[in-house]
């Protein structure tokens, strides 16, 4: 099947801006008239639901932010009785007090289609064999990608994340075709399975990977295809967007956005200021036809940029590149920004080291640190200091053409890094201590 | 030819990290393998090193060591059984020197009842047939095990 929903997925441009349209007034409508909330938020800055005429309009409307959602815990921007909804999820709260999201039935009929539309756009359907590694709970990554498999008509193994050696047996047995984990933890299978003696490239049938909820790199995928003989596909989505709910499609050319479900901006961090088509900057994005928590101009934080050219696999809807990092996870070495990202895409493009690394930054006498650990491969490993020290050179030029910062290197021995389940956490800053 | 193979040594190299434990996790390891080190050197740089050790039973070290997590090759070396008196490492540096053979790196092994020089050199064929032509003694590998 090409298309789950063709009528909209390949809905012409211009059509597909005049739904938009539609659904953005109405909402507007909506919220000014439902929510407290958005109402006093219009009124602040000094805009009416009449003022929205076009679609570009929306960037009239105020700025939502994390601490929105925080603030108002737990359901305080709901804008449905208790009644209504079917469903909570909890996103963690790592930087201070959790997140709340609900969803109405016809909430979880759109985050389903959504990830329908998106899972058969990477080639799956009846007759697959999904296995969903997120966790199950809380999280919206286990429930979420489990309803979208199910309703493309496809096997699904809930296998939830933990118990690696389980998962590997279950794969081979149940003879999964798919998927869904973080990158890290596809790796840590991938690690797991060689040390069982299996090989996921020649003794499974997967083919497919849907790797998201934490960033990761274009040599990454490279890597994981490469070495586990899958297709990997970036899935994006957060809890406050539903939950994951955009894919990338065969073409692996970019994130898909429905534009009947959201509509995306992309921000200047600095300046609030809108950014054209091709423009690196923060995700921003207004989703059209939420009911119980609705979500508008809301600042992700993701780095990322949009383009609105029509995808080669006919699909008309505006795509996001790969997210680059969080302008929050953004380092501030010696006044310049430096991405987490940026290094792990310096690394994977050496083949001496692995693919775990860890990045310490510290001030000593006043001064910023950055500290890069790497695993040695095992072919790189050569009895001669030169060699090593020739490798660890090379790394630390890398790094310092790659970052314009200067970046110490130290090689450690292989496994001793930290290995994630869940998101990776990979970097430490002694600098906030 | 099939001389020259003899003379052939398998070092084990393992990289170790530069912090407190790690020889001896290295060393308990090979103690409970019940195997014996023979001779051994550690070379350092800043942060990290390589152990390098003759022991008797490489390929059970090398399996041990590999399954604890640590990284592990083998190297040839040469074994040389220098003079016990002065001028004994002049005469095999020299021959060396004049075959335009590279010692890399070396280290003692004072056994039983000889002085033995342990060599990396950048050929270690060409080094044994250099040092058999000029009458040097060198230890053949089954002498460490």
């Amino acid at each position: 099947m090409k298309c789950w929903d063709p009528r909209i997925e390949e809905i012409p441009k211009e059509e597909l801006h005049r739904l938009q349209y539609r659904l953005l007034k109405t909402l507007v409508y909506k919220l000014y008239s439902l929510s407290d909330f958005y109402h006093r938020r219009m009124k602040e800055a000094g805009v009416h639901p009449d003022d929205i005429r076009t679609l570009e309009d929306v960037q009239k409307l105020p700025f939502m932010y994390k601490s929105d959602l925080r603030d108002h815990y737990p359901d305080r921007l709901f804008t449905v009785p208790q009644e209504e909804l079917v469903r909570y999820h909890v996103s963690s709260g790592t930087t201070g007090k959790p997140t709340v999201v609900g969803y109405t039935q016809r909430d979880i009929e759109n985050w389903t289609n959504s990830l329908a539309r998106a899972l058969v756009s990477c080639g799956l359907g009846r007759g697959d064999v999904i296995q969903v590694s997120y966790g199950y709970g809380l999280f919206t990554g286990g429930l979420g990608l489990h309803y979208g498999a199910e309703r493309i008509g496809a096997t699904v193994i809930p296998t939830s994340t933990g118990n690696t050696e389980r998962q590997i047996e279950l794969m081979m047995d149940l003879k999964a075709t798919a998927i869904a984990c973080t990158p890290s933890y596809l790796l840590h299978i991938g690690e797991v399975a060689e040390k069982m003696g299996v090989s996921i490239k020649n003794d499974t049938r997967l083919r497919a990977a849907i790797l998201g909820a934490e960033p990761w790199s274009e040599r990454m995928r490279n890597r994981i295809q490469e070495w586990l003989g899958v297709k990997a596909y970036d899935i994006y989505g957060t809890s406050e967007l539903y939950g994951p709910l955009f894919t990338e499609c065969h073409e692996q050319q970019g994130i898909h956005i429905w534009g009947d479900l959201a509509l995306v901006e992309i921000i200047d961090p600095e300046t609030n200021a809108p950014l054209p088509a091709g423009e690196r900057g923060e995700l921003t994005m207004t989703v059209l036809q939420k009911e119980a928590l609705p979500i508008v101009r809301f600042r992700i934080g993701d780095i990322t940029t949009m383009r609105d050219d029509v995808c080669a696999c006919g699909r008309t809807h505006p795509r996001i590149t790969r997210i680059e990092g969080r302008v929050d996870d953004m380092l501030i070495i010696r006044g310049i920004n430096v991405f987490p990202s940026q290094i792990e895409h310096t690394l994977m493009g050496i083949p001496e080291v692995g693919r775990e690394f860890q990045i310490v930054v510290d001030r000593k006498a006043e001064l910023d640190s950055l500290l890069v650990r790497v695993e040695l491969t095992h072919e790189a490993f050569s009895d001669r200091i030169k060699d090593l020290m020739n490798i660890r050179k090379k790394v630390a030029e890398r790094l310092q053409s790659a970052l314009l910062v200067n970046a110490e290197v130290e090689l450690v021995e292989p496994g001793t890094l930290p290995r994630f389940e869940g998101k990776a956490k990979r970097v430490v800053d002694r600098r906030k201590l | 030819m099939n001389q020259i193979e003899h003379y052939l040594i398998k070092q084990i190299s393992i990289f170790s990290e530069n912090r407190p434990g790690r020889l001896a996790a290295i060393a308990q390891a090979m103690q409970e393998e019940r195997i014996n080190i023979l001779a051994f050197s550690i070379a350092e740089a800043d942060g990290f090193g390589v152990v390098r050790a003759l022991v008797d039973h490489s390929e059970r070290a090398y399996h041990k060591l590999t399954d604890m997590g640590f990284m592990v090759s083998f190297t040839d070396v040469i074994a040389v059984r220098m003079r016990d008196e002065p001028g004994g490492l002049y005469e095999i540096a020299r021959i060396l020197g004049d075959a335009n053979i590279n010692i890399e790196y070396a280290y003692a092994y004072t056994g039983k009842d000889a002085a033995v020089l342990i060599l990396r050199v950048n050929n270690a064929r060409d080094a044994i047939a250099t040092l058999l032509k000029r009458n040097v003694t060198l230890m053949e590998s089954s002498f460490f095990k």
